[in-house]
């Protein structure tokens, strides 16, 4: 039976800034959000209906209009096509009779494309309401095909056993696989739940806290790399009645899964974290913000959250110091790959639009709701309970000077083991290529970090992972040459970064289009030598936009250039100083047809 | 105690009050800084970019950053100022900007900040976007082939009890704005007006007017973008 | 030493800008002294009689006779100048650009307010016309541009200065008042 939206309002006390779970929740409800609905929602948080709007546009997951019985999301990342992904679309299209982007006439299926949803090691995946099917074929989907038509549900339609691990686990019951790899301190099984707030966190003031974490030198883990410990000082100066912190679970970059590994096997591990970092900061509320794509382990997270409450690792006087209060909650993303911007991300958990603020003030000082806010990445709070268990000093052994600590990476593409693995940072990319089983006289390049990162070719391979060399966010993308990389690669994250800008810079609004309409010109030999170089005139300008979303926006393009240029020059006609992309017999067609008269191209 | 910093804007020494952004603080020392999304007396957005300084050697937005004690900011430099033009020629080719039939002709400020860098051609391919004109409102009318997303009219109308009625909708390059059909429908006179006036384009336009000042007479015809700043 | 040759046309313009250039007032007389003129409509040559150093072009592309007016600019001057909004960015024609094509025929010929008598509904076809293009295109889309003189029209001023600097080679260097788009 629908839930009333009365009940869904009430739910979150009439909160505009929980609005975000108000239209989640309609949305799971109703496969969309009616317009009498967001009447409703606005009239009941007492905003304007263009409040409920401008929220609601800006998240794919929410739609206005009928999403089908069965809303089919098929991952449109770089390595779902190379793994397969067209196949799969076609056969979606040709047995269900409509293109992606439309709903069956019946209203029972709906197909969409999506940014990567972090399944890049058993891709083509697709989300189908909010459950995770993975390694598609043509053949499966014909299966899941039939059984929507046989009226399954959803959970009904796995044909494969679970995953390993916790995927299997009864609130979960997922196909989705972990591929651990290689473990580390954070991957390790060797871990008690609670220890850290048992036995440590009584014995020592918040300031002794963020003394271990600086003597770590762990870095943030999201890519940027602030020192966590300064940010925690920051955070524990900074003058608010309340403070929070959030942990960013947004996991946006494509080809990066190793929070959803996390989240998976180690929850609790970061939950840990988050009451350190929330006793160290002197903060009363945590946040997990989760992307939307995660949301199938969502019960789970939620059974745990109040596991621990049951166990006084969450709550009030928490491992029994008197005073120390401090509780968790779970905020679901829409789909926004900018929200994993720490300020976007805020926004969003506000009820709001996923853009970025401007800087200063930075989160520390003025963050969730106004107040002093530390967002850490999920690895970063993960590693904090092992520093404060074996002692900062401890920590700072591993790694390299500059980058201590370990580092998951996620890996995929072309090689025989794809997955998550846990290495410590100052591994070469050769190392890892070695690994995961990639043929390296086969690997024509390595994508760093995402398309936010960088293309690299065999001769930088012996470059290695840490913040003063190769900076990540730990994702790993490996490209043979059987691949196009201009085309499978460069087009597609270029592609991505179109359909994920918010929107507020003029820059990052525009100039991605921009160069993609370019690159394909070059692509489809029309390009000129002046193309090249506009391309990099371009992406110089998107560098003035406000968060790393639109600096690096101009990257896949940027890098390319830099380090495949052979491939632009082989494709541009040398002869020629401009080409016009005019098309006579194109451009008098329709003119042509409307007058009735056969066109004379002579 | 005093609470007045000092700062450098292309290695000239300058002063202002603490936390005063640096679009300000670089006017009241004579200093042009070119904007277009801001507007005193409304928070900043830092959303056109077109103010873009080099803070410490970092390009930042001179509307949303203060001045601090020490700063370095560089300003007018060649680099910086075809970065600048750049962005100029963008929201040109984004919309159909058309001046000769624009009501807004003369007195826009995209339009005169492209007089002040002398754009003749914009370097990017035009989109010719398919936008509309919504004439909906009964005071006012957005033309949305003209509005460059600068949030002015969102960050700026509001109703007595604060509730937005302007906003975005969706993101990217299908951002555009809408107006709230219920509170936009009674705009007060005053409220309408200050619409027109705070829009820097021709984007959102009175009701049964336009063309009022004879070309050669009106607001950027003669005199440059920012030169009563320049002057003082 | 011979007169640099300028030639000069109008694609889909008003012929407003070459207005604009007789508005230089008595310096037309300077002009004649500086430029010889080639095919133009000012001088009524029809077609190109030799090579020219400087094609002014007013007007954007609506047709595919434009186009190879355009072309055929392109191969006989050294330099194109695209004179005016329309050249530059398609101009007032270019309201059009966003309707489609079959809606802005039947407006014109069979269901506007203007239309008279047309009881078969005839869009004009016949093979001597040229053909309606999608949309208005500028004229750097069409062929190589190599400079631009905004303005609708260009102020006098404007296009007198750019011609002088182009053919004495000085630099260009422009009032405020006369760089303007309207």
């Amino acid at each position: 039976m629908a839930t009333n939206v009365q009940d869904i309002i009430t739910k979150y006390n009439k909160d505009k800034t929980r609005l975000m779970d108000v239209l989640i929740d309609v949305q799971s409800e109703h496969g969309y959000i009616p317009k009498d609905i967001t009447k409703e929602i606005a009239r009941e948080l007492d905003i304007s209906h263009v409040d409920v709007e401008q929220t609601m546009s800006f998240y794919h997951f929410f739609s206005e209009t009928p999403t089908g019985k069965y809303a089919i999301f098929l991952n449109d990342s770089a390595v779902a096509n190379m793994m397969g992904r067209q196949k799969v679309k076609e056969t979606f299209e040709r047995e269900t009779g409509i293109k992606f982007g439309n709903v069956t006439p019946d209203g029972a299926i709906g197909l969409f494309d999506t940014s990567c949803i972090g399944m890049n090691d058993q891709e083509p995946a697709a989300l189908i309401n909010g459950r995770v099917f993975t390694n598609l074929t043509p053949f499966r989907v014909k299966e899941i095909l039939r059984d929507i038509k046989d009226g399954k549900a959803v959970e009904e339609m796995y044909s494969a056993a679970f995953g390993d691990g916790e995927n299997r686990n009864e609130l979960i019951k997922s196909v989705v696989q972990n591929n651990i790899r290689k473990k580390g301190p954070i991957l390790s099984e060797d871990y008690t739940p609670g220890i850290v707030i048992w036995k440590k966190l009584p014995e020592m003031t918040p300031e002794q806290v963020i003394d271990e974490v600086k003597k770590s030198n762990i870095r943030g883990r999201g890519g940027a790399g602030f020192p966590t410990g300064l940010k925690w000082e920051f955070c524990r100066k900074a003058a608010g009645e309340k403070k929070y912190i959030f942990c960013n679970a947004d996991e946006g970059e494509p080809g990066t899964f190793k929070d959803r590994v996390i989240l998976t096997e180690r929850p609790k591990l970061l939950f840990e974290g988050m009451v350190i970092a929330g006793y160290a900061v002197g903060a009363t509320e945590g946040i997990v913000y989760v992307r939307h794509e995660y949301t199938y382990l969502k019960n789970y997270l939620e059974n745990l959250l109040q596991g621990a409450r049951d166990r006084n690792l969450l709550g009030k006087n928490i491992g029994g110091i008197e005073g120390f209060d401090f509780d968790i909650r779970l905020q679901f993303g829409a789909g926004a790959y900018v929200c994993g911007e720490e300020s976007a991300l805020i926004e969003s958990s506000e009820g709001k639009r996923g853009e970025p603020r401007d800087r200063p003030p930075f989160p520390v000082e003025k963050g969730y709701l106004g107040m002093p806010t530390v967002v850490n990445n999920v690895e970063t709070l993960c590693s904090v309970v092992k520093v404060l268990l074996n002692g900062g000093e401890w920590y700072a052994k591993f790694g390299t000077k500059d980058s201590s600590g370990t580092k998951l990476m996620s890996i995929s593409g072309d090689c025989k083991y794809p997955g998550v693995y846990e290495v410590e940072w100052g591994f070469s990319v050769k190392d890892i290529l070695e690994m995961a089983g990639a043929d390296e006289d086969r690997v024509q390049a390595v994508q760093v970090g995402g398309p936010s990162g960088s293309l690299i070719g065999p001769d930088e391979f012996s470059r290695t992972l840490c913040f003063a060399d190769l900076a990540t966010g730990g994702s790993l993308i490996i490209i043979d040459n059987s691949r196009d990389l201009l085309t499978d690669i460069v087009l597609n994250f270029t592609e991505f970064f179109v359909e994920e800008s918010c929107g507020s810079c003029s820059t990052c609004r525009n100039i991605p289009n921009m160069m993609k309409l370019k690159l394909e010109k070059i692509l489809d030999a029309r390009g000129i030598a002046q193309d090249i170089t506009d391309l990099e005139e371009w992406g110089k300008v998107l560098k003035v936009s406000r968060c790393g979303l639109g600096q690096t926006a101009g990257n896949p393009i940027l890098t390319s250039i830099k380090n495949f240029r052979h491939l632009y020059e082989e494709k541009i006609q040398k002869d020629k100083d401009y080409d016009t992309e005019f098309d006579m017999a194109a451009a008098v067609k329709a003119s042509c047809e409307a007058a009735g008269r056969i066109p004379n191209l002579n | 105690m005093s609470t007045l910093v000092k700062f450098k804007i292309d290695g000239v020494e300058c002063m202002a009050e603490r936390g005063t952004y640096i679009v300000e603080a670089a006017r009241e020392n004579g200093i042009y800084i070119p904007t277009l999304c801001n507007i005193r007396g409304v928070k900043p957005r830092g959303s056109c970019r077109i103010c873009t300084v080099l803070v410490n050697s970092r390009p930042m937005s001179a509307c949303t950053t203060p001045v601090t004690d020490g700063m370095e900011i560089i300003n007018d430099t060649p680099e910086i100022n075809d970065t600048r033009k750049s962005i100029i020629e963008v929201l040109f080719v984004e919309g159909n900007h058309f001046c000769p039939s624009c009501e807004k002709s003369g007195n826009c400020e995209l339009q005169a900040l492209a007089y002040r860098f002398q754009m003749m051609v914009p370097r990017f391919p035009y989109i010719f976007p398919n936008k509309t004109v919504d004439a909906s409102n009964p005071k006012i009318i957005k033309d949305h082939n003209r509005c460059i997303l600068c949030k002015r009219c969102i960050r700026a109308i509001k109703t007595d009890d604060g509730k937005n009625v302007f906003a975005f909708k969706k993101r990217g390059m299908k951002l555009e704005i809408i107006i709230d059909p219920e509170l936009g429908d009674n705009f007060t006179d005053e409220l309408a007006q200050k619409a027109v006036e705070i829009c820097p384009v021709g984007a959102i336009l009175p009701r049964e007017k336009g063309y009022q000042i004879p070309i050669g007479k009106r607001k950027y015809d003669q005199v440059v973008i920012g030169s009563d700043i320049e002057k003082k | 030493m011979s007169k640099p040759i300028v030639a000069t046309t109008s694609l889909a313009g008003c012929f407003g800008c070459h207005m604009s250039i007789l508005d230089i007032d008595e310096k037309i007389l300077d002009l004649i002294e500086l430029v010889e003129f080639n095919k133009s409509p000012i001088d009524d040559i029809k077609t190109f009689t030799k090579k020219c150093d400087i094609g002014l072009i007013e007007g954007g592309c609506c047709n595919s006779e434009n186009i190879h007016v355009l072309k055929d600019f392109r191969k006989n001057c050294k330099i194109l100048v695209s004179v005016g909004e329309c050249a530059i960015m398609g101009g007032l024609p270019a309201l059009r650009n966003g309707i489609p094509i079959k809606e802005c025929l039947d407006e014109a010929y069979i269901n506007g307010p203007s239309v008279q008598h047309n009881p078969k509904g005839i869009i004009p076809n016949d093979d001597e016309l040229p053909m309606l293009l999608d949309r208005v295109y500028p004229c750097h889309e069409i062929v190589k541009i190599d400079y631009y003189l905004p303005g609708c029209p260009p102020r006098a001023e404007l296009i007198w200065n750019a011609l002088v600097a182009l053919v004495t080679g000085d630099e260009l260097k422009l009032p405020y008042e006369v760089v303007k788009f309207d």
